[in-house]
């Protein structure tokens, strides 16, 4: 009985400085000093309406737009999650015809397996360059824009991850339909 | 090659970080001279805590305190989540939380497990993520590193353990509380949500409206990678870019999984003074990672099998459930560290891992012991210790000893209740609901993957990891109910247990080292524990392992 007592001081004194107190600190120095990815990275418009975040995936369909990998949770950022479906579930091959036809990918022109697989999440924001560069002529021809110049945006949008630690760079597939959209 | 570069920067890099923390642990938990700011934290931790945090316990008093302080923690938690539409720090609204699941969960995080059958972000406040989710995360923490401190006390010989409130003050104040402080900041320099806000309302390119759940999400974050807790803000865990934005959080997330677990081997050798054996313990764990690693990696780079004749590249790994910043090696490494230890959390899905690759987070739960859970890991490790010397014992005809004190009857016996509750609860578990409509109507998956949700599921509890084959449909009462009473009891015997063998280890009279005797700190004491802790492994597991991973790889090869 002293022990439940004794335990339910030490909870209340774990509860307020690690709770209370660290929560507040972290808090502070979180507005305080990045303000911006603090409350989710949010781009907005000039008007100040808010298009999404930065971080996160969010649907393209239309052909003008660069599209993200697919979601299992259609991109909903309120409840977020994978397919959870094995590698060799016959369902994930169905998926993956769908995903096909919608990029209209032929055995000639193979879809890049970034665009074919979903996400963890199913709100990564990036693209692998491949796939930037695979869409880069449904883009340009839905724009009346050239290739080239559609080309030359993708690779200014490119970076590398983690430098020297990973292979490949990737392309945050909103920041570039913003550039794109930019006059 | 990138995947060698990321594996020396995090396990590397971790190993070194582990020393010098395992020297700092030795002083936050066990203070070798109370003069100096040591004197004056157990100053405070006494008042703090009352008549009971003075004097010494022996090891009925420590467990008896240990299970009292959680049975507190468990009934916060259970009150907070079921009377979260009451309490403040609720901007979205959210609502009552079905009972099952209140069950579920406050078990869940009371045992460190952080099984989660709901989804942060559609089911829980900021007030109850923070108030009660969180402050488990501290405390079910520190609860593993007090007992792991008890433990070396006792193995050091000393009859009293200490004093499980005072340990449990230091563990929260001294080894967490500043660990995650700094955790937390970096994260937040890294691009995590740091917020009270609720939701943020947006209208996409294309004109939908999107709905962003966010939260205080870096200061969660932070505990829940240090403490081996696993439990995410959000469902997906930190595959969720707000979770894990970037390549440098997710380094720093998987470094912080397995550091303190890495720097409580050198601090159990410094507690008992022996340094040498802790090296030893630690090799074996390193070697026991490795051949966990090794094959997740290789076998992850193999593409989606799902895709094999369909017009796709082949020219990378297995990329479904996966993101693409955090390098191509990240999920495997993360998904074996996490499972190591007894993290649980994901940077990847590993209902999606290839089939063999998913055998390797499984195997890290079955044996449990490697590096292992905050604490905990290195007392699952001394069960298989008490095994080893036991067993090599018997080879050679003498009398088994460890630390110079003998193991006999009783210590054996049990080790071996603990070693045979873990077994019996993952299988005994999976037989059931595999062969009944409770396990068999929430798959996500069908034939022989299906029966490896299921076996994930209470490998998961019983190792106190909390990882998931997440597509397993698991807030159900059977499940909730099942899986929560798994997670409660494989938490306690497996602590309560070994600190009964070091109690009784402690009370008998310490006998010198004979040339008979298994020196602790030889290559040939680490090559007989690595053996046991494989073939027990092996032995009780590989049927299991058979039917699910192995017989779907089987399907598919070509």
């Amino acid at each position: 009985m002293q022990s439940l007592v004794t335990s339910l001081r030490l909870a209340a004194i774990t509860m307020f400085v690690c709770v209370g107190g660290y929560t507040t600190f972290v808090l502070a120095f979180a507005q305080g000093l990045t303000p911006d990815t603090a409350n989710g990275s949010m781009v907005a418009r000039p008007d100040g309406t808010i298009v999404g975040s930065r971080l996160l995936a969010q649907a393209f369909t239309q052909p003008r737009y660069f599209w993200p990998r697919p979601s299992a949770v259609g991109y909903h950022a309120a409840g977020a999650g994978g397919s959870n479906k094995s590698p060799t579930s016959a369902d994930l091959t169905e998926r993956a015809k769908a995903t096909i036809a919608t990029h209209a990918a032929s055995p000639e022109r193979p879809l890049p397996a970034d665009l074919a697989a979903a996400s963890g999440s199913g709100l990564d924001p990036h693209i692998t360059e491949a796939a930037a560069v695979w869409q880069v002529e449904r883009v340009a021809t839905a724009r009346g824009l050239s290739t080239q110049a559609v080309a030359d945006l993708v690779q200014r949008h490119a970076f590398a991850p983690g430098g020297f630690f990973t292979a490949g760079r990737l392309i945050n597939v909103l920041e570039l339909n913003l550039a794109l959209d930019r006059p | 090659m990138h995947a060698i570069l990321l594996f020396l920067l995090v396990v590397g890099g971790t190993a070194a970080l582990s020393w010098p923390l395992g020297q700092y642990l030795r002083w936050a938990m066990d203070p070798v001279s109370l003069s100096g700011p040591a004197g004056q934290f157990d100053r405070w931790f006494r008042a703090f805590g009352g008549r009971l945090a003075h004097g010494q316990q022996d090891w009925r008093q420590y467990c008896t305190a240990l299970l009292a302080c959680n049975v507190v923690m468990f009934a916060i938690c259970f009150c907070i989540l079921s009377l979260q539409p009451w309490l403040p720090l609720n901007p979205d609204g959210r609502g009552e939380i079905e009972g099952s699941l209140v069950f579920n969960t406050a078990a869940s995080f009371t045992s460190n497990t952080n099984l989660q059958h709901y989804s942060g972000e559609v089911s829980m406040s900021h007030g109850s993520q923070l108030g009660a989710l969180m402050w488990l995360q501290f405390v079910s923490a520190a609860t593993g590193i007090a007992a792991l401190t008890a433990m070396a006390r006792g193995l050091a010989g000393r009859a009293a353990m200490g004093n499980f409130f005072v340990d449990l003050q230091r563990a929260t104040f001294l080894v967490l509380l500043p660990m995650a402080l700094l955790l937390a900041c970096l994260l937040v320099l890294g691009g995590l949500p740091m917020t009270l806000q609720g939701a943020a309302q947006a209208t996409t390119l294309e004109g939908l409206a999107q709905t962003i759940a966010r939260g205080p999400v870096a200061a969660f974050v932070a505990i829940k990678q240090l403490g081996t807790n696993g439990g995410g803000f959000f469902g997906p865990n930190s595959t969720h870019p707000f979770e894990n934005p970037g390549f440098s959080t997710n380094v720093g997330s998987t470094m912080a999984i397995v550091v303190i677990p890495m720097a409580s081997v050198w601090m159990f050798g410094r507690i008992i003074g022996r340094t040498r054996h802790a090296t030893v313990l630690f090799v074996v764990m390193m070697a026991l990672l490795l051949a966990k690693l090794w094959p997740a990696m290789v076998c992850e780079a193999a593409p989606t099998a799902a895709f094999a004749d369909l017009p796709i590249a082949a020219d990378v790994g297995n990329l479904e459930g996966k993101e693409l910043r955090f390098g191509a090696a990240a999920g495997p490494l993360w998904a074996v560290l996490t499972t190591c230890t007894s993290n649980g959390s994901v940077n990847c899905m590993h209902d999606s891992l290839n089939p063999l690759t998913g055998l390797m987070p499984m195997a890290g739960m079955w044996l449990n012991a490697t590096f292992g859970g905050v604490g905990v890991g290195l007392i699952n490790m001394f069960v298989y210790i008490v095994l080893a010397v036991f067993i090599a014992g018997m080879m050679v005809g003498r009398t088994p000893e460890y630390l110079g004190r003998r193991v006999e009857v009783r210590e054996v016996k049990l080790a071996v209740l603990a070693m045979f509750a873990h077994a019996l609860f993952i299988l005994g578990g999976t037989a059931v609901f595999a062969g009944t409509p409770w396990g068999q109507g929430t798959l996500n998956n069908t034939g022989a993957h299906g029966f490896s949700e299921i076996l994930y599921e209470f490998t998961s509890a019983s190792a106190n990891n909390g990882s998931g084959f997440e597509g397993l449909g698991d807030n159900t009462v059977p499940w909730n109910v099942a899986t929560g009473l798994v997670m409660l009891l494989a938490r306690y015997l497996p602590i309560l247990l070994p600190l009964a063998i070091a109690g009784s280890l402690a009370t008998k009279r310490a006998t010198p080292p004979s040339p008979g005797t298994l020196g602790v700190d030889t290559v040939t004491f680490g090559v007989m524990l690595t053996a046991t802790i494989l073939f027990l492994g092996a032995l009780t597991f590989f049927p299991a392992a058979a039917l699910g991973p192995v017989a779907e790889h089987l399907q598919f090869v070509k």
